[in-house]
């Protein structure tokens, strides 16, 4: 069966659709979603918003799109074979000479150092720099952009790779009992007793930890939340009249835990969700607040929160990252309050 | 102890004037009216539905807060139910009026014991001291006639039998010698025998104690021989009401009639045998008992244990014996969903030594009905995909043929077409096994296994399943393994009956022979509980 279809199925479940209505009528939970939706979508677009390269480029009847290209100074009558440095005045010079220049709104990538400041960095806000620059000069409100994009993509990525995981051992720990789900779980209670924190700290100092591993590791740990839930549906779904009728037709091990007993377990994990994820992006800036995180460099509100710490005497890069933190995490929190309400199974008794 | 006073002369224990209850804007009791006189049994009858227990529960006032009462009035024992406050209600739940449920298994809590929750009774309603409490826990087990009752006050619920259990519910509620016991469909949940033992029970307590009983129940069985007088319900109405004697000679109202009349009727239709169809040998199947570090298998449960029987085309082959006798562990060995033992031939191959690709093959030949009609429908599917799932699985992919095929069997079954895209919980439980059926009806199979499938449903209900599972065995030549612990139903229905006690087969031969002149003694037993024969 076609994803399509499948997702025909699943939008035409009047009791998919009754949960929806729930979602909806919870007005907080659905605007959050929203709204927390639309910041993703516009974050992915971060490169077209805040970049240190112009959006388009018009010079001598040709038009250059520097952002997905790299020109050399020679195609701008300049007189080095180097790649163009749009924010230098002699090439903005000989461009507008010929030309015009179109810049996106910030005109900062995460890691543009402004040189042209007029105090030391980290610098006030300014109509330049909306948020004020950090103590590398980089414009605060660009690396903002990039570090959310970059948070909830790793959040995503990780919750969607850890629920993958732990649905498949839950599923197959439950459905099949007996052994299998023995050793199952004295393998996660003493793979649980691990120390994260400390495996990273190990990591870091062997490996400059990158997005990936990051991801890597924590996924070796975060997979077992819903271990516990999926296995504890699937348990109580193997001895269901109807999943015993599936197997008095033939149907196959693989197809009654995908047809008939995951749709059960589905719920919880739904409700799960959204935790996760939140756990998924408090971890990671935990981690680059403690300087274990992503690469140096690397835009990240972590790395932010520290730079707050380390010059109490710019609030502006405390407050930024608190504000956008508690902005972040109450709408998820929203969106999990409903979607928990959604797929409360007393609601669906009425 | 202090003893009622009765000085005050009520005849009626219990007076309900114009009753409705209502859930929201729904009133699912209109307008009932009845009283019971003291030491009599008044029978509250109808189906699922019909508003009995809601009827039973006001009495008490037992049901949630977002019942309303728009009318009528309820008088216990001399009060005013309806006016009473909260503190003046307790006082009356468990000393003028207790109750009694249906499930044994949970209306005790398993975490405590015996002796713990039928002292709790005594200290709430008549604060007495340790030791007469235990004193008057013994003499109350030995009342309800439990053995060795003062074992028993150490015993948790788990280590007691179903009629056991009941027996205990029994005894807390007439802790404090009610005036009225109200008993929620008390023997629904038990075996033929132990409903005859707790239903005695009650009777003889009757006699001793002169309390009123307000029996409710949807089997007028029951009813003819234990009740004096006897309301019947539909949908929240009291349509006829009377003495026993006059309901069961001459019922005035069509519902009531029909109830009366609904009995399943024998409908077994002639059959030639030819070849057995099915031929077990020997069947068992024995869950290992372990124990130890290195989990030894030291003996066996044997749930099922040497089972011969052979199966017919076009035959109907009853299954009778009481919950844990075995039957639908032999089933589900039969259709090798559970691992068994002993061989099982299905036109002359042997499912036993199968893989499970080959056993796939077989399956659209053998297919098995459940009993409960809520619980085998995947509530997630729509009914086409319930039913065409059978089909999937034995390969046919075109939508055509399979939605043909599909609309085939739902028109079968009696169900309309427009069926198809609906979901199982838009039905009523009848429709469900309607449903049940046709998902094991599109395979086309030789065989249909029907694991008590009216057990969950009402008499009428019951009576229309067995009606279409009789059409349908003729229309294909089926053959029914039946299963149940309604003799009834299986004298109805079966040409062959065999008897099933502990795993073992203890009597097995026609319809005809086991219902006349059954041999062995359990099967005698077994007919005589089912028909209260042994009062008469």
């Amino acid at each position: 069966m076609g994803w399509v279809t499948t997702w025909q199925r699943i939008k035409h479940n009047p009791m998919n659709q009754n949960r929806w209505q729930t979602f909806k009528n919870h007005k907080r939970g659905y605007w959050s979603l929203w709204l927390f939706s639309s910041l993703f979508f516009i974050s992915l677009f971060a490169e077209i918003i805040a970049n240190d390269k112009p959006l388009l480029v018009q010079y001598d009847q040709g038009y250059y799109f520097p952002i997905w290209q790299d020109y050399s100074e020679l195609t701008f009558g300049g007189e080095l074979d180097i790649p163009a440095d749009y924010r230098d005045e002699y090439i903005q010079e000989i461009i507008l000479d010929k030309g015009e220049i179109w810049w996106p709104l910030i005109p900062f990538s995460y890691d543009t150092f402004n040189y042209d400041l007029t105090e030391p960095a980290p610098s006030m806000p300014t109509l330049q720099n909306l948020l004020g620059t950090d103590d590398q000069s980089r414009d605060v409100f660009a690396r903002l952009i990039y570090g959310f994009r970059i948070s909830v993509l790793f959040a995503l990525t990780l919750t969607f790779f850890s629920s993958i995981i732990g649905i498949a051992v839950g599923a197959i720990q439950g459905y099949f009992g007996g052994r299998i789900d023995l050793f199952g779980q004295r393998f996660i209670e003493i793979w649980s007793g691990l120390p994260m924190l400390f495996l990273l700290i190990i990591l870091a100092s062997l490996v400059q930890p990158n997005f990936w591993w990051l991801l890597g590791i924590m996924l070796l740990f975060s997979w077992m939340a819903l271990v516990d839930v999926v296995r504890a549906e699937f348990l109580r779904g193997r001895n269901l009249e109807y999943v015993r009728a599936a197997k008095a037709l033939g149907q196959s091990h693989r197809a009654i835990m995908f047809k008939h007993i995951l749709p059960n377990a589905m719920v919880a994990t739904m409700t799960f969700l959204p935790f996760i994820f939140t756990g998924a992006l408090t971890t990671l800036t935990s981690l680059d607040f403690l300087g274990f995180g992503l690469e140096a460099g690397s835009p990240s509100l972590g790395e932010l929160i520290k730079q707050g710490k380390n010059n109490l005497h710019a609030p502006w890069l405390g407050i930024t990252a608190f504000i956008s933190m508690a902005i972040m995490l109450v709408l998820l929190v929203f969106i999990g309050e409903a979607a928990r309400d959604a797929f409360d199974p007393r609601k669906d008794c009425q | 102890m202090t003893h009622k006073n009765s000085s005050l002369v009520v005849s009626d224990v219990l007076a309900v004037n114009n009753l409705s209850v209502a859930f929201g804007h729904r009133t699912v009791v209109k307008d009932v009216s009845f009283s019971i006189e003291k030491g009599k049994t008044f029978a509250l009858v109808g189906e699922s539905g019909s508003g009995k227990s809601v009827t039973a529960l006001s009495v008490l006032q037992l049901l949630p807060d977002d019942a309303s009462y728009p009318n009528g009035s309820i008088e216990l024992d001399g009060t005013d139910v309806m006016a009473g406050s909260k503190k003046v209600m307790q006082a009356l739940r468990g000393n003028s009026a207790s109750m009694i449920f249906q499930e044994p298994m949970t209306s005790l809590n398993p975490l405590h014991t015996i002796e713990k929750q039928l002292s709790e009774v005594l200290f709430l309603h008549q604060g007495l001291n340790k030791k007469s409490t235990k004193l008057r826990c013994i003499e109350l087990l030995e009342l309800v006639a439990i053995s060795d009752p003062k074992a028993k006050l150490a015993a948790y619920p788990h280590e007691l039998s179903g009629g056991q259990r009941q027996r205990v519910m029994i005894a807390m509620a007439l802790a404090n010698e009610p005036e009225l016991l109200i008993a929620d469909e008390p023997t629904t949940a038990l075996d033929v025998t132990v409903q005859l033992q707790i239903l005695n029970l009650l009777k003889s307590l009757q006699a001793k104690l002169g309390m009123a009983i307000l029996l409710i129940t949807h089997d007028l069985n029951i009813v003819k021989h234990f009740a004096d007088d006897v309301a019947v319900m539909q949908e929240g109405k009291l349509v006829e009401s009377g003495s026993v004697v006059d309901i069961f000679s001459n019922a005035q109202h069509d519902y009531t009639k029909s109830l009366l009349n609904a009995e399943p009727e024998s409908v077994v239709t002639k059959q030639v045998r030819t070849k057995p169809l099915l031929v077990v040998n020997d069947f068992r199947v024995w869950f290992p008992l372990k124990k130890g570090l290195l989990q030894r298998t030291f003996d066996h449960v044997k749930a099922v244990d040497g089972v011969s029987l052979e199966l017919y085309q076009g035959e109907t082959l009853g299954i009778v014996g009481e919950s844990g006798s075995g039957k639908s562990t032999l089933v589900q060995g039969l259709l090798r969903l559970i691992k068994s033992e002993g061989d099982i031939f299905y036109n002359d191959c042997n499912l036993q030594n199968l893989n499970l690709t080959q056993m796939r093959e077989h399956r659209q030949s053998l297919q098995i009905v459940f009993q409960d009609p809520y619980g085998s429908l995947s509530p997630r599917m729509s009914v086409q995909q319930i039913i065409s799932e059978g089909l999937e699985v034995q390969g046919k992919h075109d939508d055509k043929e399979i939605l043909q095929a599909v609309k085939q069997s739902l028109k079968d079954v009696g169900l309309p077409d427009d069926a198809i895209q609906r979901y199982p919980h838009q039905f009523s439980g009848g429709q469900r096994q309607r449903i049940a059926i046709a998902r094991a009806l599109v395979l086309k199979p030789k065989v249909l296994i029907l694991d008590e499938p009216t057990s969950a449903l009402d008499r009428t209900v019951q009576k229309q399943i067995l009606a279409l599972l009789q059409d349908l065995q003729q229309r294909y030549q089926l053959s029914y393994i039946f299963i149940t612990h309604d003799l009834s139903v299986v004298r109805a229905v079966s040409h062959r009956v065999l008897v099933l006690k502990s795993g073992k087969i203890v009597e097995q031969g026609s319809t005809e022979e086991i219902f006349t002149a059954p041999k062995h003694a359990y099967t005698q037993n077994l007919l005589e509980a089912a028909t209260f024969a042994s009062r008469n």
